[in-house]
């Protein structure tokens, strides 16, 4: 697929490279460094906080401070600037206190903050995941033999947990260059606005698809930087010790402080735009009759975000799988490859599949199938990413163990690996259902005519600066695609809790 | 547990089936022979829209209700449609593009994607807003105009034209939006009535001057009501919509009505793919929306001016005879290579 996509552009290329291209990329990186380095401060300690402390609200804060996901860059682009762009909400709330403007957000402050503050999650969730599926047993050994806490927390937890945080990264870095929504409503000149602008423009496709091919090679630097970092070292555990009970470490004083902090967090990161959002509704006279094609539209936000969930999924096993129980340098090339497409701007990724199906497959073309294919291409990595996770940590001597009780090769995949891979097969169809659901420059092309989603309608109706009609989908959008969320965290819960329950057996 | 991940698996699987059902295909008849006017009916027409659903939406309803011809829409931006066409070139599905401006219209015609319309439904509108080789027309008109908020700017302190933005005194006040198709054809309408050099000087200047800049006219319009900004080059029309849901708001259009590019009247047009099987049904719908019924709605919910005679814009605009536009060809404006051209130049895309 990604390999095709490749030659439908590369016939393409062959183009002079402007100067600006250079300034261009080098923006783009520092961005990705920034929003990424951001994301990790933000949620490896949230990580740890929600899952060992004795955060007040440990429950509650685990799936708030994972919401902001939910909000399309798109959406909590407009947000942030109506509510603290220059003469935004907040600086008419200030202005009795003589605060006549703020200072700009635009530009690149603004687009790491928004950035950062929509895509941290991903590092939030991979790490919660690998902390929660982490042998406590290691820790308690450190204990004892009169390691402190913090000393834990770096020479045992970190290491364990570093495919965790870098396979987040990566999705965070990879969504920062694939970016349109936040990087063109904060006025952010990055790679992937210069390849809309010039699709735009001058229907130059030429010139797009050069850009986008050095989109790819930085993608793949970003990408084999990672697996650089990802140490060959062996992360499973043999027995099934984890369900013991896991270490709550008491935070003392600073509980309250860490509770402060995770308000202001979600106040910010989910407060602000769906108080944006609210406003917009409330205010706008125009709402009203935004009910019934909404109700329409998320049928169809659930119907082509569960195809390509479903896509994603059968797509991704035999990539992790192989990545990790037979790493090969074909294996890693397959791999390395699966996160192309998300690296790349969905409106790249739909018109090479246009390139491709409506020459060739026209059956397909502007189906739902294609759709799915589209959003398959493009968040597979999300996928791939928390299954290898949980791979990483089963042991394949259990699956030997299986096959030596005479289990089949189906027997033992169905009743030994997969239980023990759920949590990350969940996590990552969790994560392409949302991130499918509120996908706008492939849905927006390759969506049948006459097929309306959540994403198209809050994108036409702002466009056309009908903010009140846009607030009725946004607002369920942001909804629907919360229940996965929450979903995916409390099932990491009820896992930990059944495990209680069997070791107090 | 297993049980529920095959439930969830299941799931997943009957609503992706559920949706891989073939959507009913119209009429299949074999495309038409060149250059014998529009052939081939259809009970239902496909539909590329670069105007947004909250815009066209009811309009086409209306078609339906009274045609009982379906309808299938595709909303989408009117460059990255037209892009869209170019990529599908004869296999595409579309019957109908229905765009923003007449550069997204004229990008199509220019690879000859467009059939020839008959001289019937181009003359129903006024020459200028139809193509020179009547491969698409126009629907409903805007016009260029520089919003300013009341708060901050007097109607009568604003420059007698757009080149008095490049003065000091405006310096960090002004908002456009580079990346825009009706900014792109407004600086096209510059080139072609006071050279490139000039045009050149006046993007230079602006941008020495901090014009900021903001994606899209919508921003822009917000901006300026905010008070962010003072003045923004936008379209007639946003500023009107905007004002349905904030009646408040403290800006107003000034239309320079000078005969200068910033006066010029654009036009959201429509034209029909040569790789139509209904292109009779497709020009079926350019008739309606020229009808009298039609052009009623542009101009009650967009805020647009009528294109055909004896229907009258909103009272509150002035009327398209005063709005004394430039005297170019909308046809002219898809040269928009040298316009990137030069914003490239400037560094402003």
């Amino acid at each position: 697929m990604i390999r095709a996509f490749g030659s439908g552009t590369g016939e393409l290329a062959g183009v002079v490279l402007r100067p600006r291209t250079l300034g261009l990329l080098i923006r783009t990186a520092g961005l990705a460094v920034a929003v990424t380095a951001a994301a990790i401060v933000i949620a490896v300690p949230l990580a740890w906080f929600t899952t060992r402390s004795d955060l007040p609200w440990r429950r509650f804060w685990g799936v708030a401070t994972a919401l902001p996901l939910v909000i399309p860059s798109y959406v909590g682009g407009f947000a942030f600037v109506a509510a603290l762009g220059p003469r935004g909400m907040l600086q008419a709330a200030l202005s009795p206190l003589g605060v006549e403007r703020l200072p700009e957000i635009y530009g690149f402050p603004g687009a790491w903050l928004v950035l950062t503050l929509f895509t941290y999650p991903y590092v939030l969730l991979t790490t919660r995941a690998s902390i929660l599926g982490l042998d406590s047993s290691l820790e308690e050994a450190a204990l004892t033999l009169g390691k402190t806490r913090w000393e834990i927390f770096w020479r045992v937890l970190v290491p364990q947990l570093r495919p965790a945080v870098a396979a987040g990264g990566l999705l965070v870095a990879l969504y920062t260059l694939h970016d349109f929504g936040a990087v063109s409503l904060l006025r952010f000149d990055s790679f992937t606005r210069a390849i809309y602008v010039s699709y735009r423009g001058s229907f130059d496709r030429t010139a797009a698809a050069i850009l986008s091919l050095i989109l790819i090679t930085l993608s793949l630097l970003i990408v084999a930087a990672e697996s650089r970092s990802r140490r060959r070292a062996d992360y499973h555990r043999i027995h099934s010790g984890g369900g013991r009970r896991t270490l709550v470490i008491p935070l003392g004083a600073w509980r309250w402080a860490v509770f402060a902090g995770c308000t202001f967090l979600v106040l910010i990161s989910l407060g602000i735009p769906v108080a944006v959002i609210g406003y917009w509704l409330v205010r706008g006279t125009t709402g009203a009759n935004a009910i019934e094609p909404t109700l329409t539209a998320a049928f169809n936000t659930l119907r082509a975000a569960a195809a390509g969930t479903l896509l994603c999924l059968l797509a991704a096993w035999p990539v992790a799988a192989l990545s990790v129980r037979h790493p090969s340098r074909m294996s890693r090339f397959i791999e390395t490859s699966s996160f192309v497409g998300y690296a790349l701007p969905g409106l790249v990724v739909a018109l090479s599949l246009v390139f491709l199906t409506a020459r060739w497959v026209p059956f397909l073309y502007q189906g739902l199938a294609l759709l799915a294919l589209a959003y398959g291409v493009l968040f597979l990595p999300q996928a791939v990413g928390a299954m290898r996770a949980s791979l990483l940590q089963v042991s394949p001597q259990l699956e030997e163990a299986a096959r030596t009780l005479g289990a089949g090769r189906a027997g033992t995949f169905f009743k030994v690996v997969l239980p023990l891979v759920r949590p990350g097969v969940l996590a990552g169809s969790a994560l392409v259902f949302l991130t499918a659901m509120k996908e706008l420059p492939a849905t927006l092309l390759l969506s049948p005519p006459g097929f309306a989603t959540l994403a198209t309608r809050v994108w036409g109706a702002t466009n056309d600066a009908f903010f009140a009609r846009a607030a009725a989908p946004a607002l369920v959008l942001i909804a629907l695609s919360s229940v996965p969320l929450t979903f995916l965290v409390l099932k990491e819960r009820s896992q930990e809790e059944s495990g209680l329950a069997r070791d107090g057996r | 547990m297993r049980l529920r991940l095959a439930f969830i698996l299941t799931t997943l699987l009957i609503v992706a089936a559920a949706c891989t059902q073939p959507q009913d295909t119209q009429t299949q008849a074999s495309p038409p022979p060149p250059g014998s006017g529009l052939q081939g009916e259809a009970e239902s027409l496909t539909i590329y829209s670069g105007r947004g659903e909250d815009l066209v939406g009811p309009i086409f309803e209306k078609f339906q209700t009274e045609t009982g011809i379906t309808l299938n829409v595709k909303y989408g931006d009117t460059a990255e449609l037209a892009a869209l066409i170019l990529e599908e070139g004869s296999n595409s599905p579309a019957d109908l593009f229905f765009a923003q401006d007449a550069g997204g219209l004229g990008a199509i015609a220019k690879e000859d994607l467009f059939v020839d319309l008959p001289s019937d439904l181009l003359e129903l509108v006024p020459e200028a807003f139809s193509a020179n080789n009547g491969q698409w027309v126009g629907i409903s008109g805007r016009s260029r105009v520089v919003v300013y908020n009341t708060k901050s700017v007097k109607e009568a302190d604003l420059p007698a034209s757009i080149d008095g933005f490049t003065d000091e005194r405006w310096k960090g006040r002004v908002g456009w939006s580079p990346t825009n198709g009706s900014f792109q054809s407004f600086v096209t309408a510059y080139r072609k009535l006071k050279g490139d050099a000039a045009a050149r000087d006046w993007l230079n200047a602006m941008k020495v001057n901090d014009t900021k800049v903001y994606e899209g006219n919508s921003p822009i319009v917000k901006a300026v009501g905010a008070g962010e900004i003072h003045v923004g080059l936008v379209n007639h029309y946003y500023l009107l919509n905007i004002r349905k849901d904030e009646p408040g708001i403290t800006a107003a259009n000034h239309f320079y009505s000078n005969g200068g590019p910033e006066a010029l009247v654009n036009v959201a047009g429509t034209g029909i793919l040569k790789s139509s099987r209904a292109q009779k049904t497709a020009g079926e719908l350019i008739r309606f929306l020229l009808s009298s019924e039609g052009q009623e709605y542009f101009v009650q919910e967009t805020s647009e001016y009528p294109l055909i005679e004896g229907v009258e814009p909103l009272p509150t605009l002035p009327a398209l005879s005063e709005l004394d536009s430039p005297d170019i060809d909308l046809s002219d404006l898809d040269d928009l290579e040298g316009t990137l051209e030069l914003l490239r130049q400037a560094g402003l895309i």
